[in-house]
């Protein structure tokens, strides 16, 4: 059955690949034999009981496994490690005599990993198990014939149910709307667990089915719906319901998807059209790629280096174990060479070599060491609760702590280079304050926006700096610009705190308008009244939002499909036109004049209602008010609006123009409102047409509604303009600022325009005055025909020649450039035999910013970026369209914030503030980074001592391919005695603290470039394992040559030179590293000398138990071992030794080349931070990547073109 | 099938009964250990440090190597290779002939003490080219045997050396099977010295590991005879010689206990030895060596871990010099912020 799904998926994949991103477009494309291919029996669910008309059932389960296939499954997914699959080989063997080692020492510490790995997958699925069986056994009421309807579990329905949704219940799969407890046969659906979208959408059911409004009427209900095949497009939907012997089409607008919530809505009526997997939330579900980490990816070339070195000492003593076993081992007697076995013939050498090769892959496999991969996961696990623990990283707000959804990529976040933003949600709130407004030519709304409030501070500030620098020495420049920096900082971080808490009014959510003359009913008495009463009208009724009343404040809030229309209707209300009431057919409003004291409803009947999209850009209303005017009310773009006014409708044009700009400067979002008198007659043969277009089935519908609607909006008359602010987050400038510092390129991909987005990029810093901005725009309409692609193509290749090469003359090492490109180009930008020459403009700009994208493009530019530039990705982002983007970034991370759960389940980390990226990245980035790549070069070094003592062994005992330890110290080793310190280096290890990696960002350097896991350091880590090896073993076989090792007279056997040379390693890897720490807490102290002093209680305990166990390590510590100096002695001498060309190492790069955090290090401890705080400051300022963007090289920038004046006056005045 | 959306179905249904106190519940609690902020010591090594620290490891090695040199050199040590010479010049061209052909291999041997020697003197026999640590041979024995009568039948670990005519054989193996044989008798101006045998083994050997009820049965009646034969009226707890060569030796050159002379010896006391060349070495050309050696607190003549010591110990000397001397000529003050990368070279990146 699995295997059957499995197909079907990768079918359906297949063809609707990126439908979920794009769905408009896939509409377009579908092939027209798909649709229509379903039919479903309404009401008679027992005619889908066979095939073809079966169906899948409503059963869902997201579980990888169940209780038949988990086994072999998951352990199939087990050993796909290739580590996995040796150490099973390593295993199987260890059951034969060709094995070294018991086969308990094998076989033990492959199934812990092996099984601890498998618990952990058992355990996550077994959630999932429950959270599905919790789903499908959630009841719902289903119609049972006869008018009749009960109970049943949700798995249980079938294709072509009635169902009777209730209030505030999900709906357990599509249906087809039929009826609700309104007359009108509206529903209020929540969607966010679809596209996390959290205002209620509104669906309506077909007229024809109106009817069908209690159980009864479902005695004799039948019908059959014809319709597209199971797809993942939310929001579109292609069928024909067939009842009553009509044909009626059916949209988007009557189909309830599963996972989506009934609200405001006694109960609905509807029929089961997918069920389960078909359903359109199941179809989305898209496994989400597993990443891994570079330092993971370079591990494995260390695992294979390391399987190269296995395989050649395996072969050297295979080969060395066939020629011995030639031309010496015939001559030993004591071994009975006639005695022959399959395994050992000195008859056949080459057959006993070969035999042998296996028993010394196995053999030397601690130099892959087993346990790694369990460690790393461990110590990931830990670092990620770490991550979700911090405090600094928790949201009050919201109450969202940060969090890890996988472990995995914790490294990764000390090694991004390049940031890729989304802005809604992301840089900026998304929550619209109607701020200003420009009514029948006339500027209205005193109220400065955020953008507007910081550059005044900044004026005010850089005046400052003006002041301040020009009588200054060259010497003090440097610190006074410091300081002015810090205070502009602080200045900045007032500004924002000032107008979040806006003075004295209470404060109405969605509404900072503040203007005499419109408020309190005073636009009675302003010009153009009627003008005035439209615009209001039109904020009012020209919208798709649901009121809702609330009992507090005795007023209504609004779920609107936007936050700017949201923003509208509140402003509406405040203007005194509150929209109260929704039926399917009117919008209510009640209109409050101020000379009459009741306000009065009004009704404006909706005749039509053309719909906002991202293509058209626009949306309108046809509505007929109490009078029988036919009115049609539009918003829209600016440029679309007024590329569609009448001759007389462009009387404000000019005006409100001019506004438009000045509101676009001050980073607000606009929007232009129109309106167009319609007589009876050319609204009636124009609705002839909509009608037909509505109800015609197939891929151009869409295409023809457009057409359709496009006949209608024109000869519009401009009513005037909104302007609404969308808020910059909280602490978004100076956090862009820091991860500037720290190095990092930002992009911002936004769905906005380009103005909005550059106006954004103004607020956050990422672009300044002075910076050259680089426009890549295509500059023919898109009106444009195919055969103009071409010139279209070359045309943008010429732009991005241009700029390259402007960039390239440049000779101002402080010129900064800022590219900015939007959607249509960036489509051409980003084929192949362009994007090469887009990536390299890009990376050479200080800052870049993409406007009007598609999620899709969010996606590919991510992707561009990732394998153009070969370094690590991090998008950011908060909604349903930034999920292809996130997951195809090296690291996807989402804002758990307003905007649903889409972001953060396709995410890697989820945050509840752009904020927290700083602290995330400089700091728990840092911090992983180094310990893991630290923990990955100790694992192969501690494994390399070890397992080469092996082979020297090996050879001093004719290649026979016995170890000189006993099977329990080899298995202890990787287990227990050697892990721990090794964890706590990974989990608890701090090279500064939390506060310097703050303070100096310019530290989060060292992981984009590497500086801890680079061949050299790796190779430097195993040579010293070499070293180790080398010293280790022949130190102890030279001291313990043949004489007595004590003065009773003994001669140290194997069990002796073996243990002593176990313990040297123990000491020598414990104590290497104790050495390569930096911070000890008492966790690591406990663990380092902790696991020392283990393996001696080991050895104590181990020498307790029978002989029959512990063979010749039977009481030898005790008895032998113990009182025999030469033993410690031994120890000493060998620990000392195998460390002492690391320490060296280390103290004379700190002393005479140090890194950075050495030297903090050194500042930290001497307290000569709190000394000379005014170094301190200057360091941790100058302590930033030469950045040209953020704040601080915006006054950076500043004080360079002062100085220049002043130098330039200077010299002057000289010459005069 | 995992998911993103439908995973969020269940987020979000139990988001919809997320109240405030939920809420709350989210928030990290704050501790020093989840905040990364527990109390650390953080050693940086200081140049003053450095230098301590090569100064201690050499005042501590160097007195350490000193003495152990001492005590090596206290040693005394007799090592006379005898394989070739106990056998009959005219044997020579063909040993391992010789040593098979069960004849009288009684060989005397004459020792001269250098230096006076105390009591005990330890008597060891080393063999050379002789891989006890083989693995074959290293496998070829049962423990279980050897504890207790009840696991006599207890054979299988020890093939090829495991059945005798159907029969097990006790001790098993090829350890045992391979016993040495050769024997000393020493004397000192035609007065016998007596050799204590008693003692040479581990204690633990002798009181857990093999029994005392276990006797030799069946050993050495197979076709080919290995080494020793034993009494079989001993129990193999007294076996002393089995026991010590059950103990298999890390290298293929070992010493391996004989026994114990209680006597002091003088210099120039001249020790004669009448010994049984028993063992055959020839086939594999190993030699074999009789030792006399006193031992030290430290054990017996070896003056490696002392060079050692005086090696590492005058190193770590020599570094700390260069070390000073290098920061003398270079210093750098610590925490000094001219190191930092940025200041290093301006500009630059």
């Amino acid at each position: 059955m699995t295997r059957g799904r499995i197909r079907a998926k990768l079918q359906r994949s297949h063809l609707y690949s990126f439908s979920c991103l794009h769905p408009s477009n896939t509409e377009a494309e579908r092939p027209n034999s798909v649709q229509g291919s379903r039919i479903v029996h309404c009401n008679q669910p027992h005619l889908h009981q066979k095939k073809p008309l079966k169906y899948c059932s409503n059963f869902i389960s997201t579980t990888k496994y169940n209780v038949v296939t988990f086994l072999p499954k998951a352990i199939f997914e087990q050993f796909r490690r290739v580590a996995n699959l040796y150490f099973l080989l390593a295993a199987a063997l260890s059951l034969t005599a060709i094995s070294p080692f018991s086969a308990v020492s094998m076989i033990a510490p492959l199934a812990f990993v092996v099984g601890l790995s498998m618990a952990k997958e058992a355990l996550e699925d077994s959630r999932r198990f429950v959270q599905d069986m919790k789903v499908n056994r959630r009841k719902t009421s289903v119609h049972k014939g006869n008018g009749l309807f009960g109970y049943r579990p949700w798995h249980k329905i079938r294709v072509g149910d009635v169902l009777k949704v209730e209030k505030d219940q999900f709906f357990p799969a599509d249906l087809l709307l039929l009826s609700s407890n309104y007359e009108d046969g509206i529903c209020y659906v929540e969607t966010m667990n679809l596209d996390g979208e959290t205002n209620l959408k509104v669906k309506r059911c077909l007229e024809a089915t109106l009817p069908l409004e209690d159980d009864e009427a479902f005695k004799d209900f039948a019908g059959i719906i014809r319709c597209e095949d199971p797809n993942p497009s939310l929001y579109t939907f292609v069928g024909n319901l067939e009842y009553d012997r009509q044909a009626f089409s059916l949209d988007p607008g009557q189909i309830l998807l599963r996972d989506s919530k009934l609200r405001n809505t006694a109960y609905v009526y509807g029929v089961v059209i997918f069920t389960g997997h078909d359903s359109k939330v199941m179809q989305n579900a898209t496994e989400s790629p597993s990443k891994r980490s570079t330092i993971e990816k370079k591990m494995d070339y260390i695992i294979y280096v390391l399987f190269t070195l296995l395989v050649v000492i395996s072969l050297i003593s295979s080969i060395g174990f066939a020629v011995k076993t030639k031309y010496q081992v015939p001559d030993w007697w004591y071994l009975k060479p006639q005695n022959t076995d399959s395994l050992f013939n000195p008859g056949k050498p080459a057959l006993s070599g070969f035999y042998h090769l296996i028993t010394a892959l196995i053999l030397y496999g601690y130099l892959i060491p087993i346990s790694l991969y369990v460690s790393i996961e461990v110590v990931k696990v830990l670092q990620a609760t770490f991550i979700n623990q911090d405090i600094h990283m928790y949201d009050e707000e919201t109450g969202n702590p940060a969090q890890a959804r996988t472990s995995n990529l914790n490294e990764e976040l000390g090694q991004v280079d390049t940031i890729l933003s989304d802005k809604t949600g992301t840089l900026t709130c998304n929550q619209m304050d109607f701020l200003k407004c420009s009514i029948a030519g006339t500027a209205y709304g005193v109220r400065s926006s955020e953008v507007e409030l910081a550059a005044a501070k900044q004026m005010a500030i850089e005046e400052e700096v003006d002041l301040s620098s020009f009588p200054m020495h060259r010497d003090n420049q440097q610190s006074s610009r410091k300081n002015v920096g810090r205070v502009s900082e602080i200045e900045l971080e007032t500004v924002i705190s000032y107008s979040n808490g806006t003075g004295q009014k209470p404060v109405i959510k969605g509404f900072s308008f503040d203007d005499g003359r419109l408020m309190n009913g005073n636009w009675l008495k302003e010009h153009n009244t009627d003008v005035h009463l439209l615009f209001f009208r039109i904020l009012a009724i020209c919208q798709t939002a649901i009121p809702e009343p609330n009992q507090e404040t005795a007023s209504f809030t609004y779920e609107a499909e936007s936050p700017d229309e949201g923003a509208f209707l509140v402003a509406a209300r405040e203007f005194g036109f509150e929209f109260c009431k929704r039926t399917q057919s009117s919008v209510f409003i009640r209109e409050r004049y101020p000379n009459s004291k009741q306000p009065v409803e009004r009704e404006y009947k909706l005749l039509n209602l053309l719909e906002f999209t991202s293509k058209r850009k626009r949306m309108s209303v046809i509505v007929q008010d109490e009078e029988g005017q036919i009115l049609l009310l539009c918003k829209g773009a600016d440029s679309i609006i007024f590329d569609r006014l009448s001759k007389n409708g462009r009387m404000y044009e000019a005006a409100t123009t001019k506004h438009l700009t000045e509101y676009g400067e001050a980073g607000l979002r606009t929007l232009a409102l129109a309106y167009r008198k319609l007589e009876e007659s050319e609204y009636a043969t124009w609705n002839n047409e909509f009608q037909k277009a509505k109800t015609c089935i197939g891929a151009d519908r869409e295409a023809m509604l457009e057409r359709v609607a496009e006949t209608m909006e024109r000869e519009l008359i401009l009513v005037g303009a909104t302007a609404v602010e969308d808020k910059l987050q909280k602490g978004v400038p100076q956090c862009i600022d820091k991860l500037a510092q720290a190095g990092l390129k930002i992009w911002v991909l936004t769905g906005d325009k380009m103005e909005t987005a550059i106006n954004i990029g103004f607020a956050c810093s990422l672009l300044r005055q002075g910076m050259k901005q680089i426009c890549i725009i295509t500059t023919n309409s898109d009106t444009l025909a195919k055969d103009g692609k071409e010139a279209v193509k070359e045309n943008i290749l010429n732009q991005l020649t241009n700029a390259s090469q402007m960039i390239k003359l440049e000779k101002d090492p402080h010129a900064a450039f800022a590219l900015i490109i939007d959607g249509k180009t960036l489509t051409h930008a980003l084929e192949d035999d362009m994007k090469h020459q887009f990536l390299g403009l890009a990376v050479d700009c200080a800052s870049v910013i993409c406007c009007r994208v598609s999620p899709k493009q969010k996606a590919m530019v991510t992707r561009l970026v990732k394998e153009g530039t070969g370094k690590t990705t991090l998008a950011i982002g908060d909604g349903a369209n930034d999920v292809g983007m996130i997951q195809e970034a090296d690291i996807g991370v989402g804002i758990s914030g307003v905007e649903g759960m889409q972001a953060v389940m396709a995410s890697d980390f989820s945050i509840a503030q752009f904020r927290f990226l700083e602290r995330l990245l400089v700091v728990h980035g840092h911090w992983c980074y180094k310990r893991i790549a630290q923990m990955v070069c100790y694992f192969f070094y501690k494994n390399i001592a070890f397992g080469l003592t092996l082979f020297y062994f090996e050879a001093f005992a004719a290649f026979s391919g016995q170890s000189v330890y006993d099977d329990w110290y080899m298995l202890l080793f990787n287990v227990l005695l050697t892990s721990l310190p090794v964890i706590s280096l990974g989990v608890f290890e701090q090279d500064v603290s939390s506060e310097v990696c703050l303070q100096f960002p310019a530290l989060y350097q060292q992981g984009p470039r590497n500086l801890f896991f680079d061949w050299y350091r790796i190779l430097g880590w195993m040579g010293n394992g070499l070293y180790s090896s080398l010293i280790i073993f022949f130190l102890n076989i030279i001291i313990f040559y043949d004489q007595a090792f004590r003065a009773g007279g003994q001669t140290a056997d194997m069990a002796a030179v073996g243990t002593t040379m176990f313990t040297c390693i123990i000491w020598a890897v414990n104590c290497q590293i104790a050495l390569t720490m930096s911070h000890f807490t008492w966790i690591q102290h406990l663990l380092v000398w902790g696991s020392i002093v283990t393996w001696y209680l080991f050895l104590l305990l181990y020498g307790m138990i029978s002989p029959l166990i512990s063979g010749n390590a039977y009481k030898l510590l005790v008895e032998a071992l113990g009182p025999a100096p030469i033993y410690w002695a031994a120890t000493l001498l060998v620990t000392i030794a195998c460390n002492l060309p690391y320490f060296v190492h280390i103290s004379f790069q700190r002393c005479f080349n140090p890194m950075d955090h050495h030297v903090i290090q050194e500042i930290k401890y001497y307290k000569r931070d709190v000394e000379d705080q005014h170094m301190w400051t200057r360091e941790s300022s100058k302590a930033r990547h030469d950045t040209k963007i953020g704040f601080t090289a915006r006054v950076e920038a500043k004080i360079r073109q002062l100085r220049g004046r002043l130098q330039k006056k200077h010299s002057s005045s000289v010459a005069s | 099938m995992s998911t993103n959306t439908a995973s969020s179905s269940s987020a979000a249904a139990g988001s919809a009964d997320a109240s405030a106190p939920r809420r709350n519940s989210k928030r990290p609690k704050y501790s020093r250990f989840t905040q990364q902020e527990l109390p650390a010591c953080k050693p940086i090594l200081t140049p003053k440090w450095v230098i301590s620290a090569f100064l201690l490891v050499s005042v501590v090695f160097i007195p350490i190597g000193v003495a152990s040199l001492f005590a090596s050199r206290d040693v005394v040590e007799i090592v006379d290779r005898y394989e070739t010479d106990c056998i009959p010049v005219a044997n020579r061209t063909d040993k391992v002939k010789y040593i098979q052909s069960s004849g009288n291999n009684i060989c005397n041997r004459t020792l001269t003490v250098p230096k006076r020697m105390k009591h005990p003197i330890y008597v060891y026999y080393q063999l050379d080219n002789f891989y006890q640590n083989h693995r074959r041979y290293v496998k070829s024995r049962s423990d279980a045997q050897l504890k207790s009568n009840s696991s006599a039948g207890d054979v299988s670990s020890c093939k090829p050396e495991d059945m005798a005519n159907g029969q097990p054989i006790v001790p098993c193996g090829l350890i045992a099977w391979s016993l040495f044989n050769d024997t000393y008798n020493f004397s000192r101006n035609n007065q016998g010295l007596t050799v204590n045998k008693k003692g040479i083994s581990w204690k633990s050997d002798r009181e857990n590991k093999f029994g005392k009820d276990v006797y030799p049965t069946n050993f050495q009646k197979g076709t080919l005879q290995g080494g020793a034969i034993l009494n079989s009226s001993i129990p193999l707890s007294e076996q002393e010689d089995l026991i010590v060569w059950m103990r298999t030796a890390a290298l293929p050159t070992f010493r391996k206990l004989y026994g114990k002379i209680e006597v002091d010896l003088q210099a120039n006391d001249i020790i004669q030895v009448v010994l049984e060349n028993n063992y055959n070495t020839y086939s594999f050309n190993g030699k074999k060596k009789l030792v006399l050696s006193t031992t030290s607190w430290l054990g017996g003549k070896n003056d490696f871990l002392g060079i050692a010591y005086l090696t590492v110990g005058g190193l770590c000397f020599v570094l700390a010099l260069t070390f000073t001397v290098v920061y003398l000529v270079k210093p750098r003050r610590l925490g000094d912020p001219s190191y930092l990368s940025w200041n290093r070279n301006p500009g630059g990146r």
